[in-house]
């Protein structure tokens, strides 16, 4: 054992790392599946229909992805930043295995139809009891690094490691109070309007909060690793985390235009995700700043092309969403695949792509090699990834768009011009051509994993020795 | 109608989304106070080299949050947000759906009703009228009754001149209007066997191949057991309940030996629902019309 308190705990970042690319893998394959049952139908078999296995790919690459690549990217932090070995002892190995336990029993529970129905969060209550228990055991660890640290200052990135953890906590049990009527089946707390206001409070958040704040933690440490460069702006980070997780709280009513939900809380919650617009470009522009004076660097870095191709991605969907909560383009774009676009340049281009990068600066550090297996297969999966990202995304704007006006055109006797299914016709073409951007970016998570394996090979899992910084003042 | 159960929450909603906004403007406020160093860093350094520059933020960031603040304020005044403020524009979601309709109504409602002045069969034979029915047939009745109107299992074909409730003007307005519902009762209470020979019987009466000395036993059965009550003394039916004419070879749930025995064992029930609220009387009169059009040309 390596558990000395001269060491970092490198063994759980390297377990989460690794199964981030395994989840990813599998959320990504249920993905391209669920986007070729749209365009061949006859492949929607038994119980393994999209609705069954639509929430298994959106907790697969949200909570077993996205969630693996926050914990390893957080644990790497919150050590190297703190100058301290993980706090909570079996807490630590806990999270993991807990969390990969929670993973395993969505995709049981989910294709067996035992579901909540509240999207993002459909697991039923005795697993949401588990997620309770990883979670706080979580903040217990990364809080407790931080209060055991060896510097004075907190580093940005735990900032929003942190903020997302609380937040998720919050967002869980709020939106999660259910009653149970049986082991496998609960009802919601809350009913009507409340409960649909409370489902997309939770929604909403869990991409500010989730995929946001945690994703720009990621950032904050490896954008500025990997570039060599100090964070281009100390206060606009202070100011940006504030209002971003300040104002992202007040934004999920945009979900809910034009419905049951009154008129004063369509207004105040379209009013402030126009507002969150600055916040959430204060952290594009703090990481591509970053940049700065080492440009020449994305040339032949494919490390930084991810981070800075997420940026930029980040940047697009950010400003989209404010664009889309305008109750006017909403009237439009509700319902239609432009959201699912969104979405998708926010998790393909964003969530997935700056993970990715993360990982590959993680991987070869965590099993002893100085980078990995092969720079060049690196550079393929980031042009097979950002060509998927562009296909799906634009194939979704076109066909969102059409459904759009398809739906609400109307001929001059006041019938409507198009039936449903003659929008559904019209989506065929675009729904292929996402879904190769599917198959395209799943086919780059292939790559990885076998560069990711072949790194692996002979690797030296030593825990890295604590480095204690010496008194530092300007 | 207020939204809240108590001026406290009106007060309080007025007050605390008033006092987020501006607590945006004063972390800008505050913050861009600082004292800048651009080019130089904050002197913290993390994990050997993280370090953070001291620059200003951006001049045209921060303006771009202002003007968001303002566009904020702007809109809260305008319309409905704060509390129960209604807003300078008095804007409601309810009341612009009521313009919006409105005007189309002042635009198609003399179409509408001339349509609803003539007769069900002249308007079956006008060809706008047909064609604005099709297109509102594509919109409220082909989930069930499909593209091509010929229905599917348990959704009976509207092209062909077999009529459940009856295919006269009035009948079918009446359909549209209050809905059907068709219930054919379970009978497995007379047994395997005997459900078999009805089975048979059934098939005999449109000709489909049986067991000829089942079939016999079933008519006497069809007889003995009720059957006719609903079928009539001839399986031809009867308009007034819904029940099927079992002569003709139209099957809304399917010929088989096998799918007649589950009918006559569990029984059927179908709903065919009530249009006259949603609707109306013109666009009934129109989709109705419609629907005689679609089995005139059927024998």
């Amino acid at each position: 054992m390596s558990g000395t308190k001269t060491t970092y705990n490198d063994k759980v970042v390297r377990q989460f790392a690794v199964m981030t690319v395994i989840w990813g893998i599998v959320g990504m394959l249920v993905g391209v599946i669920i986007a070729a049952q749209l365009v061949w139908p006859e492949l929607n078999i038994g119980w393994l229909h999209f609705g069954r296995l639509r929430p298994l790919h959106t907790n697969a690459v949200i909570f077993a992805f996205g969630g693996c690549a926050l914990f390893a990217t957080s644990y790497w932090c919150v050590q190297r930043t703190c100058s301290a070995r993980l706090w909570g002892g079996p807490l630590v190995p806990f999270t993991f295995w807990g969390w990969q336990i929670v993973i395993l029993l969505a995709a049981v529970s989910l294709p067996l139809g035992i579901t909540t129905g509240k999207e993002y969060a459909e697991l039923e209550w005795p697993i949401d009891i588990l997620i309770t228990l990883v979670w706080v055991s979580y903040a217990v660890v990364f809080f407790g690094t931080i209060a055991v640290r060896k510097v004075s200052h907190i580093y940005v990135a735990n900032w929003f490691f942190g903020s997302m953890i609380i937040a998720v906590a919050l967002l869980h049990l709020v939106n999660s109070c259910e009653i149970p009527v049986g082991f496998l089946r609960s009802y919601s707390c809350y009913a009507g309007v409340q409960d649909a206001m409370i489902q997309w409070w939770y929604g909403h958040n869990a991409v500010g909060f989730f995929l946001t704040a945690g994703f720009l933690g990621m950032m904050y440490y490896f954008v500025p690793k990997q570039a060599g460069r100090p964070v281009y702006s100390y206060r606009l980070s202070v100011v940006h985390f504030w209002a971003l997780i300040f104002t992202y709280m007040w934004a999920g009513p945009h979900h809910l235009h034009y419905t049951a939900l009154p008129d004063w809380t369509q207004s105040v919650g379209m009013v402030f995700s126009l507002i969150l617009l600055a916040p959430s470009w204060g952290g594009m522009i703090n990481g591509i700043m970053t940049l700065s004076g080492a440009w020449h660097k994305l040339r032949d870095d494919p490390i930084l092309k991810f981070l800075i191709t997420s940026l930029s991605f980040y940047g697009m969907s950010t400003f989209e969403g404010p664009m889309m909560s305008i109750k006017t383009v909403n009237a439009l774009s509700h319902y239609t695949d432009w959201t699912v676009g969104h979405v998708h340049s926010g998790a393909l281009g964003w969530v997935a792509m700056v993970s990715i990068g993360s990982m590959y600066y993680l991987l070869p550090r965590v099993f002893g090699k100085s980078e990995m297996f092969s720079v060049k297969l690196m550079t393929v999966h980031f042009w097979v990834a950002t060509i998927g990202t562009v296909l799906y995304i634009a194939s979704t704007w076109i066909s969102g768009v059409m459904q759009g006006l398809m739906w609400r055109a109307i001929n001059s006797d006041g019938t409507l011009a198009y039936s449903f299914v003659e929008s559904v016709k019209g989506s065929y073409p675009f729904w292929a051509i996402r879904w190769l951007g599917g198959v395209l970016f799943l086919a780059g998570m292939l790559i990885m994993a076998y560069n990711m394996f072949k790194t692996m090979a002979g690797g030296n899992t030593k825990d890295a020795t604590i480095v204690v910084p010496v008194a530092h003042h300007a | 109608m207020s939204d809240f159960v108590s001026d406290f929450w009106n007060l309080y909603v007025i007050v605390i989304v008033t006092a987020s906004i501006l607590a945006c403007v004063v972390l800008l406020i505050v913050q861009g106070k600082a004292t800048f160093t651009p080019g130089k860093t904050m002197g913290h350094v993390w994990d050997e080299n993280l370090e953070e520059y001291n620059n200003p933020m951006p001049r045209w960031w921060t303006w771009m949050f202002v003007i968001t603040v303002v566009f904020a304020f702007v809109y809260l005044a305008l319309y409905p947000g704060l509390g129960n403020f209604k807003g300078m524009l008095g804007w409601t979601s309810v009341g612009q759906h009521k313009i919006e309709v409105d005007k189309m109504n002042a635009v198609v409602k003399p179409l509408f009703d001339k349509y609803l002045a003539m007769d069900l069969k002249a308007v079956a034979g006008d060809k706008q009228a047909n064609e604005m029915g099709k297109r509102m047939y594509l919109t409220y009745c082909m989930q069930c009754h499909g593209a091509d109107a010929r229905g599917s299992k348990g959704f009976p074909n509207l092209t062909d001149s077999d009529w459940l409730y009856g295919g006269e003007p009035e009948q079918i307005k009446e359909t549209l209007n209050n809905g059907r519902m068709g219930v054919m009762p379970p009978h497995a209470q007379l047994g395997a066997d005997t459900i078999k020979d009805l089975a048979n019987f059934v098939r005999s009466l449109s000709g489909l191949p049986n067991d000829s000395v089942r079939a016999a036993k079933g008519k006497e059965a069809f007889a003995s057991t009720g059957c006719l009550g609903c079928h009539g003394a001839e399986g031809t039916g009867m308009h007034a309940l819904g029940a099927p004419n079992l002569t003709d070879k139209v099957w809304l749930y399917g010929s088989s030996e096998a799918t007649i025995i589950e009918t006559i064992t569990n029984g059927r029930q179908n709903k065919m629902p009530a249009w006259k609220e949603f609707l109306g009387d013109a666009k009934i009169h129109l989709l109705s019309a419609y629907v005689l059009s679609l089995s005139q040309g059927a024998k």
